[in-house]
């Protein structure tokens, strides 16, 4: 959408019309159902997410500020909704992240043999290397995943990851860099046996 | 620096913020040990494949749009 168009529906979802509220619902809300599932893991849920965080946007439209896009706008505030029902949920004890980080020796020398990964495209295709990927991430244990999903997937700074959780800066990149490493130990589990 | 050093600085060296000493210091080490250069390869694939997953957009139920349009018409 070209700037002009998007502050002239900006202006139009400030003042109310709900054409423009609809035109801003069918653009956003497969991106935004696609950002809660990948939080959520559970269409309902997700879907659910989405809904209320359309909501608070409506009731919250005098706010929205022109600078900002109104996508990145709604991301936020669904990113939010999404953090409340995991929230809302039980919580489980969350797994010990160490088994999946790199060891060392007492020299600091890697224990481990690091094999070359296969070409990716050559060995498996597009959608099963999405799903290896999906999957891998869906395995983290929850703060971590959480922080990966929020930094390096919805792109998100560290400031604002931290506020989103409520932890420090400090802890988003320790906790983003453990995320990588572990993600790096999964897929290796992954791909190394993925050879046709 | 070792390998467990080099561990520890992934994220800043990526991100260009480690001082250039330092940043020296990891790449001879890279350029001398070649599991750690594949770890490095790796640690970066990680972060593009995870990246990649961000493009995927499913499409709308076409119900969820109708329910969140009349809650908004609720809502005026």
């Amino acid at each position: 959408m070209q700037a002009a168009d998007e502050s002239a529906l900006a202006e139009s979802i400030r003042a109310g019309d709900a054409v423009a509220f609809e035109t801003l619902v069918r653009r956003e809300t497969p991106r935004l159902l696609s950002v809660a599932r990948r939080i959520l893991g559970n269409d309902d849920e997700a879907g659910e997410a989405v809904h209320q965080g359309f909501i608070a946007a409506y009731r919250a439209r005098d706010q929205f500020q022109g600078d900002a896009r109104l996508s990145t706008w709604l991301h936020r505030i669904v990113v939010n909704k999404a953090l409340d029902v995991l929230r809302a949920r039980q919580r489980r004890p969350e797994d010990a992240i160490e088994d999946l980080l790199p060891r060392f020796r007492e020299d600091g020398h890697h224990q481990e043999r690091f094999a070359t990964w296969p070409e990716m495209e050559s060995v498996i295709d597009r959608e099963r290397l999405s799903g290896t990927v999906r999957d891998a991430i869906a395995t983290l244990p929850e703060s971590f995943r959480l922080v990966l999903l929020l930094r390096d997937i919805e792109e998100m700074t560290t400031d604002e990851t931290a506020e989103a959780l409520g932890i420090t800066p400090n802890a988003v990149k320790l906790r983003l860099h453990r995320a990588r490493l572990a993600l790096r130990t999964l897929l290796a589990d992954r791909l190394q046996g993925a050879h046709p | 620096m070792n390998c467990r050093d080099l561990s520890h600085f992934l994220d800043e060296y990526l991100a260009g913020e480690l001082p250039t000493d330092v940043a020296s210091e990891f790449e001879l080490h890279v350029s001398r040990c070649g599991n750690c250069d594949t770890y490095l390869l790796q640690y970066r694939e990680t972060i593009a494949l995870g990246r990649a997953v961000a493009g995927e957009i499913g499409a709308a139920p076409e119900e969820l749009i109708q329910a969140i349009m009349a809650s908004l018409k609720a809502a005026k």
